[in-house]
């Protein structure tokens, strides 16, 4: 590919671990097939290029942009919006941007909970003036400035239109090759789709099933499961049956459940109620009492075992306020 | 008031923000480190069930899974009171260590090394790895990649994934390992020694025998006397997968030896308005501000912090090394913040000995690596040494086990105010009367930074010591009169006057 025909590639974080910036390096020399086809104009963990750059860009001057992380801040909203305005094609990169991911549990709770626990309540915390942050501060010297913190997490498509999600927590790296070469080579599916398997984990697993059926769901820490047959056949929650493929079940290969980071597989459009179904097809019984007792025994936090990637991103999306909305109402 | 900025690339970055304020003299008012990013962990974690921790918290920080991952799984031992069979203790310190080694190779090469390698006053085009690889030959390069390669592809091995391993249990970890997969560990293990041996030497050829970077690194600049903090073994010899707390004053005496468990007893955090990130501090010292000193609070959880907690190090040739550091140092403890990048070298070739240990360990294959807990749940605390300091999970549940209470201190936050301490003290020596020393000040205050490895992932998600650094000097009315910018690994000359 000529200098000139060199496509604009930017990569930005919003609130992530990080763990999405370590996927990508981790196709490690191939990073540079990448520079080669495109010039990265905006990825703070690894060049020096800054947003106020992006800012005097052209709309639409860059052509991909993979965004990792939720929108939880008035600052990673601003972030959303401004790389929106500047890419052509924006791709929801890693399970926070798709879906909400594990911080997207948050929405469990209300900011003013969040600030109540972690600056007021926590055994460690020493505050008796119940100090909390402040979008702004007058301090002595001057005023100090924090971003405002949403009493939502969002997700990227719940903030900008996305053009492509990619999935996982983290992505493979194998995934996130096959998603640069497609946008290389311009084979991309059509917009709005997921880069990535139409199957599920369970397709990708190496253990036996025997479609059997079950009596009891079983903690991770109540059975020693053996390593030869299905997971949720042994009574375990496992998540591959509703979870797309493209990780290739490692989880399952060191005899852990599959957790669910990859999402709901294609076609599906609420993840936690796929999986509900899926769970409920392998209970051996009919009595609704009896299916229900077995549910509340062996899976004693629906919301955080079957959205436990999802949620921010699916029909629930958070928990109802109860009372004292005022305390909570989002800036 | 005069005010700078430093902010990451730009404040719309969300990592981390400091402000130095002048007074009308145009000295140093004061320093604030802001961190502009909260995930509430703590809350929404509430309600889970707690063998969820340990996936729940590794995303905390993609950069060190590895550590919330054992902290948690510790915590869940602690809360249903189940003693993990030897094996399994083993298989989890081994894959520690292995990321132990991974982790701070990374720092050393990426990040931290380069400002000694090329020198602190090398051109910021040169002073990346890059410029490392030109200096000391191709042949590193490659070594760093494999090291790198090896780490991940072990962890993955054994854990299920490398970035978010899925492995820990109460009671033991989800497989062991075969006799192969042994044989690979050990192997790889025996060149992360040599790879370790090459590194310290490295430092000893470039940094000990040039007296400039000797006398900085001794200078005054960077030199904080607070209190350290590190685990320790029974033996009193560094520890990263579990030990005893154990903290030493800033003349080295013992303020306190603890088990995990104790936690609270020693530690509090302070809130302020104008950051998301708590300052924990020595409870039974007490928070007296952004000061050293053996009355305040304010202490050090770095490499070079569990070094001086510690008596020395549990292999030979780490060991050995410890010895040269506090003879070379002028004994202990060593409250030179830049003597962190030394301490993390010994830290590797310390965390690559005790890889091949635990790799040759005939209970290694054991299938003993499990035992199911039969007791309810209550309460429970799981500490472990992140590289970037003392990790504590701590959980209360009720008796099926759903969580109830979570409370997290987490690597890099108990460093926070020490942080804060080294800004400030860079920026008072290097801003007098008004006087701005462009370039002096953005590296000596962005190497004051990087020796700590920040990982404010942990907080937010910038990744450790990668602090894209831009200064913006402003008059009193607010008006940009100055724009400074830098980036490790950055092609431009750190400049950019508008």
């Amino acid at each position: 590919m000529s200098e000139a025909a060199k496509g604009k590639l930017a990569l930005y974080w919003a609130a992530s671990c990080g763990g999405c910036e370590i996927a990508v390096l981790a196709i490690n020399e191939k990073i540079l097939d990448v520079a080669a086809a495109f010039d990265i104009v905006l990825w703070p963990v690894a060049i020096d290029a800054k947003v106020r750059d992006v800012e005097r860009m052209a709309d639409g001057e860059i052509d991909v942009c993979l965004f990792n992380g939720g929108i939880r801040t008035s600052e990673q909203e601003y972030m959303a919006q401004l790389m929106r305005r500047k890419s052509k094609v924006l791709v929801a990169f890693g399970s926070c941007a798709s879906e909400g991911c594990i911080p997207g549990l948050a929405n469990l709770s209300h900011r003013r909970q969040v600030f109540e626990t972690v600056y007021r309540d926590l055994p460690t915390t020493d505050n008796a003036e119940h100090v909390e942050p402040q979008h702004v501060t007058h301090v002595p010297e001057g005023e100090l400035h924090l971003p405002v913190f949403y009493d939502t997490l969002r997700t990227l498509n719940q903030t900008v239109p996305v053009d492509y999600y990619l999935p996982g927590c983290p992505p493979e790296a194998e995934r996130i090759w096959e998603a640069v070469t497609a946008i290389v080579q311009g084979t991309l599916p059509p917009p709005g789709s997921v880069i990535g398997a139409e199957t599920t984990v369970c397709h990708e697993c190496p253990r036996t099933r025997n479609e059997k059926k079950i009596k009891k769901f079983y903690r991770t820490w109540q059975i020693i499961p053996d390593e030869e047959t299905c997971l949720l056949e042994q009574g375990l929650v496992c998540c591959g049956i509703a979870t797309r493929a493209g990780c290739g079940a490692l989880c399952p290969q060191v005899n852990s459940p599959c957790i669910g980071c990859y999402g709901a597989n294609e076609g599906v459009h609420d993840g936690g109620a796929r999986l509900m179904t899926a769970l409920a097809s392998v209970i051996d019984a009919t009595d609704p009492e009896e299916i229900q007792g077995i549910v509340r025994e062996g899976i004693p936090d629906p919301v955080g075992s079957l959205y436990r990637f999802g949620l921010a991103g699916s029909e629930l999306r958070r928990s109802r306020r109860k009372t004292n909305g005022a305390a909570a109402k989002a800036v | 008031m005069k005010r700078i900025s430093i902010d990451p690339v730009t404040r719309l970055e969300g990592h981390g923000k400091i402000d130095i304020f002048l007074n009308d003299e145009g000295d140093v008012a004061n320093v604030y480190l802001q961190i502009p990013e909260l995930r509430g962990f703590e809350r929404f974690c509430i309600g889970r069930p707690a063998e969820e921790m340990p996936n729940l918290t590794a995303r905390i920080c993609g950069v060190c899974p590895e550590a919330h991952h054992m902290a948690a799984t510790k915590a869940l031992d602690d809360l249903f009171h189940v003693d993990p069979p030897p094996a399994a203790k083993k298989l989890r310190e081994l894959l520690y260590s292995i990321f132990y080694a991974t982790d701070h190779t990374t720092h050393f090469y990426a990040l931290g090394g380069p400002d000694f390698v090329m020198g602190p006053t090398a051109p910021v085009a040169e002073r990346n790895i890059l410029g490392v690889v030109q200096k000391v030959g191709m042949d590193i390069a490659g070594r760093v990649l494999k090291m790198r390669r090896d780490g991940h592809h072990l962890i993955k091995m054994m854990g299920g994934r490398a970035v978010h391993p899925n492995w820990g249990l109460p009671g033991g970890v989800s497989r062991g390992i075969q006799e192969d997969q042994r044989q690979e560990i050990e192997r790889l293990g025996r060149d992360a020694v040599e790879f370790a041996k090459f590194s310290l030497q490295l430092f000893a050829d470039v940094v000990l025998k040039n007296s400039d970077y000797v006398k900085l690194i001794t200078g005054d600049i960077y030199v904080h006397r607070t209190y350290n903090m590190g685990t320790v073994d029974a033996n009193g010899h560094v520890n990263f997968y579990d030990g005893q707390i154990r903290v030493v004053g800033p003349e080295g005496q013992e303020h306190a030896r603890y088990a995990a468990r104790d936690y609270q007893h020693y530690v509090a955090e302070r809130v302020e308005p104008w950051t998301y990130l708590k300052f924990p501090y020595l409870k039974k010292i007490g928070w007296q501000g952004f000061v050293d000193g053996v009355d305040s609070g304010v202490y050090k959880a770095t490499p070079l912090s569990r070094l001086n907690a510690a008596e020395g190090m549990a292999t030979p040739l780490a060991q050995a090394e410890y010895l040269k550091f506090y003879d070379a140092l002028g004994g202990k403890p060593v409250q030179h913040t830049l003597a962190t990048h030394w301490a993390r070298l010994i830290e590797l070739l310390y965390a690559a000995e005790r890889w091949v240990e635990l790799a040759t360990d005939p209970e290694i294959t054991s299938k003993e690596y499990r035992v199911l807990p039969t007791q309810t749940p209550t309460e429970g605390v799981g500490c472990v040494e992140a590289p970037r300091g003392t990790l504590t999970h701590h959980y209360v549940t009720d008796e099926r086990g759903l969580l109830t209470q979570v409370n997290l201190i987490v690597g890099t936050t108990n460093n926070n105010a020490a942080i804060s301490l080294s800004v400030k003290k860079a920026a008072q020596q290097l801003i007098r009367k008004g006087q701005v020393v462009t370039e002096g000040l953005l590296n000596m205050v962005e190497m004051a930074f990087r020796a700590y490895d920040p990982c404010f992932g942990c907080a937010t998600h910038s990744l450790p010591g990668q602090m894209p650094l831009e200064v913006v000097v402003r008059d009193a009315c607010g008006v940009v009169q100055q724009r400074l910018s830098q980036f490790l690994g950055s092609g431009d000359e750190g400049r950019d006057v508008p």
